[in-house]
């Protein structure tokens, strides 16, 4: 267990210089389960890949538990990692593959008996330990990839896109599984996917990153409520956030086939403001409405049925809105609908810039003005 | 499917002329080493006779005698398989794990060191031998034969590393091993076969090699393609005798093909059927 700070890293390819991580800064707490999220080529592996030694950073300092550990060799960082591909040792048997490690440490037979058993319990593989990797299917695998990083209770757990080759449900089982492994063994961890339902569904925090930028670094919850821009605001959540441009006029957001009311804090904020914005809304925040206050119209292009709830895309002037609507709400194609959206649900960026607009607080300004 | 059938029934036709074609000089060299010098001259070809082993009496007895010979040829074979491969594992490693942006000029450099016609560098090579006293000595051999297969052995150990994923590698090394562990705990086991079937190519290359054996030994280092040269003489019948001394001669190299084949076949399109 150890904290890991990485100051101002950065990572450049070659002497043109181009960047593939740049000015990364993260401090986590001890025992904190750290998600990398972004889309592919985004940096996300180049960083943890940093972390681990396999790469080293140009620029900037990576501390584990106080050292600075920018020029030691992965095997004197005491980390573990477990591999997108397993990387299990294909000639050894599942023991022979989670002793290695103990093995070059040169401890005690009956040491690491002991430690592997504890491990192949903990993860339920017992009954595996003399079999080959070719003769284990893809869940026991990322079991045994799991067993070879804990047997050696590492400071710091890093795991990239470890179940991006499990099938859908076995990968659900395991995202628990995993989640469940951190609460017991508190190692800090870094877990790198480009899944936003695995990174929120797991992660104590959230890194998103793109074009080898940190975007924003915060928990689940006020990644979903508070997106930083509109890349994050896009990226997280499903399906994701609509996206309408909108020109502004006291306190009211006009466009094709839309118009909808800000709450008083945004209005505050965007009466200092010309020109346009983007207004971003959830799916799942948009509900049927008598067309009152606020209101998104359009035709309906394409019904998907999930049960639970109805996803229908809505053709707005030029663009497509998706709405989440309740499952038991029959909607036909061709079918016009009015949408509406609560006024604080609604998410304001900057035409230029794609940041948030955040809202300015109405007691705050209240105060300003008296 | 008619059509089909035929078209496989005439490829195999086919096949069956080529590999007579391709192996009918063999047969022809064996029927040619148990006659005796008169009908191994005959003008016209005889599959019957009665055979001899007067040619193999002869042979064996031949220069310093045929064990001789073939002592310096297992010996030479052996050796540069085994010197090649020490080199070349190391190189092939760090090609393979390490590459740079020269790594490919590299590999591509070794190789066309091999289109150099080797008569193209004789005068320079036998001088060089004379002056350090390699001349007809096993280890000049050793060295000539390493030389030539290396960067064959290269190639054929560094594309086999490659098979490796790379992350097996990294996960070694952030298990704990070092460079000479991962080697010899990971990356040497998992490329056995292709270890395997590397060595045995470069052992029958050097066991097959006559031009630079012929023209750097003689007596002492003299290998088997020297003894069977040595048969040959401008006035006599030496066709049986020859034939004999070849049979012999590459008895010990298809003993050992036949027997590995499977490993042959099996190294040799590694990469190719995974």
């Amino acid at each position: 267990m150890a904290i890991v700070e990485l100051k101002n890293v950065a990572k450049r390819y070659g002497s043109s210089g181009s960047n593939a991580v740049e000015n990364f800064n993260l401090t986590t707490r001890d025992g904190e389960f750290v998600v990398l999220v972004g889309p592919s080529g985004c940096g996300k592996s180049t960083t943890m890949r940093m972390i681990a030694g396999l790469e080293r950073n140009t620029d900037g300092e990576i501390l584990i538990g106080g050292r600075d550990v920018s020029q030691v060799p992965p095997k004197e960082r005491d980390i573990a990692m477990v591999f997108q591909s397993y990387a299990l040792y294909p000639h050894m048997t599942v023991a022979e593959n989670m002793a290695f490690s103990l093995k070059l440490k040169k401890r005690s037979a009956t040491e690491i008996k002991a430690q592997v058993d504890d491990a192949a319990r903990t993860l339920g593989i017992e009954q595996l330990l003399e079999r080959k990797p070719r003769e284990l299917s893809g869940g026991q695998r990322q079991r045994v990839a799991l067993g070879r990083a804990i047997v050696r209770s590492p400071q710091v757990f890093l795991m990239d896109e470890p179940l991006s080759n499990l099938d859908a449900k076995l990968r659900v089982d395991m995202r628990a599984e995993i989640v469940k492994l951190h609460k017991r063994l508190k190692v800090t961890t870094f877990y790198v996917t480009h899944d936003q339902v695995e990174a929120m569904t797991m992660g104590e925090r959230i890194v998103v990153m793109k074009d080898g930028q940190i975007q924003q670094i915060d928990t689940p919850i006020n990644l979903y409520e508070h997106p930083a821009n509109r890349f994050v605001a896009g990226f997280i959540g499903n399906p994701s956030m609509n996206f309408l441009r909108a020109s502004h006029v006291d306190g009211v957001l006009e466009g094709e086939g839309f118009r909808l009311t800000l709450d008083p804090a945004h209005a505050k904020t965007m009466a200092a403001r010309a020109g346009d914005v983007w207004v971003g809304v959830r799916p799942e925040h948009l509900e049927d409405t008598d067309g009152e206050g606020n209101a998104i119209a359009g035709e309906v292009e394409v019904v998907e049925t999930l049960g639970s709830v109805t996803v229908v895309q809505l053709r707005v002037g030029e663009r497509f809105v998706t709405a989440q609507l309740s499952g038991h709400r029959r909607i036909e194609v061709g079918e016009r609908l009015t949408l509406g959206c609560a006024s604080d649900k609604l998410h304001l960026f900057d035409v230029e810039s794609d940041e948030v607009i955040a809202r300015n607080s109405v007691s705050a300004l209240n105060a300003v003005a008296t | 499917m008619t059509s089909s059938r035929f078209s496989n029934f005439a490829f195999g036709v086919l096949a069956w002329g080529v590999a007579l074609l391709i192996f009918f000089p063999i047969l022809w060299l064996l029927l040619t080493a148990f006659k005796t010098e008169q009908q191994a001259f005959s003008v016209d070809p005889t599959f019957w006779f009665t055979p001899t082993l007067e040619s193999f009496r002869t042979a064996l007895a031949q220069g310093n005698g045929y064990w001789h010979y073939a002592w310096n040829s297992a010996l030479t074979a052996v050796a540069s398989t085994l010197v090649g491969l020490a080199l070349a594992v190391p190189a092939a490693y760090a090609m393979a794990f390490y590459p740079n942006k020269r790594t490919d000029f590299l590999l591509v450099w070794m190789v066309s060191t091999k289109f150099i016609p080797a008569v193209g560098v004789l005068i320079p090579m036998f001088l060089v031998y004379k002056t350090v006293g390699l001349l007809d000595h096993p280890l000049g051999l050793t060295l000539l034969f390493t030389a030539m297969n290396l960067p064959i052995i290269i190639w054929m150990v560094y594309s086999y590393f490659r098979d490796i994923p790379k992350d097996i590698v990294e996960a070694a090394d952030i298990d704990g091993a070092s460079i000479l562990q991962t080697l010899f705990k990971v990356v040497l086991p998992l490329a056995l076969p292709g270890l395997a079937s590397t060595g045995l190519l470069a052992l029958i290359l050097a066991w097959n090699e006559s031009f630079w054996s012929i023209t750097m030994s003689d007596h002492r280092a003299a290998t088997l393609a020297v003894y069977i040269a040595s048969f040959k003489s401008a006035e006599g019948l030496f066709w049986a005798k020859m034939s004999a001394a070849s049979v012999l001669a590459i008895a010990p190299i298809i003993v050992l093909g036949w027997f590995t084949q499977r490993q042959m076949v099996r190294g040799l399109t590694f990469g190719a059927v995974k």
